[in-house]
């Protein structure tokens, strides 16, 4: 039996397999999410692993359009179960690609949580239609970031707060101040969100920006509270799920007996 | 069951029909020369228009249709309730502001009565000047404005508004209200009765009703049903909701919430904030009895507002909430402010997991809504 987890989200698609055999995945989202549930199963079929002999859950803005899942349940939960399996107390900072949100668990269960409205500043959007501007991905953005001195972006909104960075690119700045700026700024954010709920003495970041050290590092320094990225931490959703297709199965045989 | 008793789900959407069906009994009551007085908000003394020979109509102020038109002349950034109101009574989109006779508005928020300025412009408006505290002197000022309402009623109808009348008014009203209450708290069963949306829809749907008697038997029936009928197969979390008017956006956030949990209870103005209460009948000075139940509803425009929190907390037990579901209307200041003070209450005074959203009328954050509110059910 497999337990298979598939997390759709703004930006990118991640599947997570537990069970006879443990592989993870990523794709892109791209513009239809039906389109990339599809490619899933046939990238799961090419790998081995027969959905006949497998419980999936789906979840993020696109598992309601993955029609082979056996549940659907949303990604604050699984981000919750991904991260309570190492961290059963803890804060999660979830840095997504079009919002944020915030999660304390207790016990293993989700306490309370909280998400950014309907803004994409300190989001990934926000790094990602700047490091456009700036003429390179986003692992590059941050590795030049390393070596700059932030300068101020204050704008709450991504659209004027890329004005500011032109303005900056106008005035002819150092790439590496503005791209240090741009970290500064959707850290600030982030912070912001996390710090409108009770933390935890373990915060843990998760989501496509936690590979990256820097990142974890200016949340801490503007929450005034170490944030330790998860390993593997882009999967934490995924991973959730694959963790909740477990316990349907448990739960399933529990009512059998 | 005889066949003339309508099975219940129809009579469910017959509930969520009324607004739109109601259009031709208004039309009726007009050709009939009967007077119709449109209302804004539950702070109105339905039984002064009442007791003037009056029906009492809910004007449209619920869909993103009209709010184009009105931004027009309001600000964008401004609560979608006001903007809807007012751009319905503009386009004349509204039939129920077209027959009435005559529109009352109260200074709830400072959004509508700066709204109301806007609105006299087309159509006579009364607006009663509602104090924002329940002290003695607000009881008052506010008993002052019935009698100005009193004046203004019989000026405009040609009537006089008698003491007689006015009391039989008020036994129907609260008759009406003790029928309301009777079907709503059949949710007090767990699992409950029906669905919220159902019982919203029959909630929502009451007000534009004209028969006021055939009103409050049809619901006590329909109570008896239900009781009769028993809890609905399974389990499932019990949601109360709470903060604005939520007629414009009750479908998306109900059918968010009712995937994996039941809405029992409404606290809203559509629910047992504005109903809960009876009128004293027995009075001596029925004015100031009629303005003490007014006053004493628990809206965020009343500082501080106590009726507010203990009627929460009374609702959290007797209806055994598992979860509480703030809605808070874009830019509405005191409800959103408040928000906070609610959720210290329920989170740390009665150890309750509680929740607010902010939304507007359009489906722009369904996704949003289905993502937080499944997964606070999902936690609950």
């Amino acid at each position: 039996m497999n337990y298979i987890g598939i997390d759709i989200g703004s930006t990118a698609a991640k599947v997570a397999v537990l069970g006879e055999t443990q592989q993870y995945f990523v794709l892109p989202t791209g513009w239809s999410s039906i389109d990339t549930a599809r490619a899933i199963q046939e990238q799961l079929q090419q790998r081995g692993i027969s959905l006949d002999e497998s419980l999936v859950v789906s979840t993020g803005y696109g598992r309601s359009a993955v029609n082979f899942a056996d549940k659907q349940i949303t990604e604050i939960t699984c981000h919750a179960a991904g991260c309570a399996e190492k961290y059963p107390n803890c804060s999660v900072i979830d840095v997504g690609g079009q919002d944020t949100k915030t999660i304390r668990i207790v016990d293993g269960v989700v306490s309370d949580f909280l998400m950014n409205d309907k803004c994409s500043a300190g989001t990934g959007k926000f790094i990602e239609v700047m490091a456009n501007r700036l003429g390179c991905d986003i692992d590059h953005l941050f590795e030049i970031a390393e070596r700059g001195s932030a300068l101020p972006i204050s704008s709450l909104c991504t659209v004027f707060a890329e004005s500011e960075v032109i303005n900056h690119v106008g005035a002819g700045k150092p790439r590496e101040d503005i791209a240090a700026g741009v970290v500064d700024s959707v850290a600030a954010k982030v912070a912001g969100l996390a710090g409108r709920l009770a933390l935890s003495d373990q915060v843990v970041l998760t989501g496509g920006l936690s590979h990256l050290p820097l990142f974890a590092q200016s949340i801490g320094k503007k929450l005034g509270h170490p944030v330790q990225p998860l390993e593997n931490g882009r999967y934490a959703g995924a991973y959730g799920a694959a963790l909740l297709a477990q316990r349907l199965e448990e739960k399933k045989n529990r009512k059998e007996k | 069951m005889g066949e003339y008793i309508k099975e219940l789900p129809d009579v469910f959407s017959e509930f969520s029909e009324q607004r739109r069906q109601s259009f031709l009994t208004a039309m009726e009551y007009k050709k009939q020369g009967k007077p119709l007085v449109g209302a804004f908000c539950t702070y109105l003394p339905m039984e002064l228009p009442l007791a003037a020979g009056a029906s009492v109509v809910s004007l449209c102020s619920v869909s993103d249709e009209t709010i184009p038109a009105a931004e027009q002349d309001l600000p964008r950034n401004l609560c979608p309730l006001i903007k809807a109101s007012y751009g319905f009574a503009k386009t004349d989109k509204c039939p129920y502001f077209y027959f009435s006779d005559l529109v009352i508005g109260e200074t709830t928020c400072d959004g509508k009565k700066k709204m109301y300025e806007f609105l006299s412009q087309f159509k006579p408006i009364h607006v009663m000047e509602l104090p924002h505290t329940q002290s003695e002197q607000a009881l008052q000022l506010w008993k002052s404005e019935l009698y100005r309402l009193k004046a203004a009623l019989e000026e405009r109808f040609h009537t006089e508004i008698t003491e007689e009348k006015l009391r039989a008014a008020v036994r129907l009203r609260n008759q009406v209200r003790r029928s309301m209450i009777e079907f709503y708290d059949t949710m007090q069963m767990d699992p409950p009765p029906m669905s919220g949306m159902d019982c919203y829809n029959v909630l929502n749907g009451a007000p534009f009703r004209f028969d006021l008697e055939n009103l409050a038997k049809e619901l006590t029936e329909l109570a008896a049903r239900l009781r009769e009928r028993g809890s609905l197969p399974e389990r499932k979390p019990r949601i109360l909701l709470t903060g604005c008017p939520i007629g414009g956006v009750y479908k998306k956030v109900i059918s968010a919430l009712e995937q994996s949990a039941y809405v029992v209870a409404f606290e809203n103005c559509g629910g047992a904030k504005a109903t809960h209460e009876l009128v004293d009948e027995d009075a001596d000075d029925i004015y100031e009895a009629l303005a003490r139940r007014y006053l004493n509803i628990g809206c965020s425009c009343m500082t501080p507002n106590p009726n507010r929190m203990t009627l929460l907390r009374k609702m959290i037990e007797d209806y055994k909430i598992d979860g509480v579901v703030e809605v808070v209307l874009q830019t509405c200041l005191t409800y959103s402010v408040e928000s906070g003070l609610i959720r210290q209450m329920v989170t740390k005074d009665l150890g309750v997991p509680y929740i607010s959203i902010e939304t507007d009328y359009s489906m722009a954050d369904t996704a949003q809504l289905q993502t937080r509110l499944g997964a606070f059910t999902e936690m609950l």
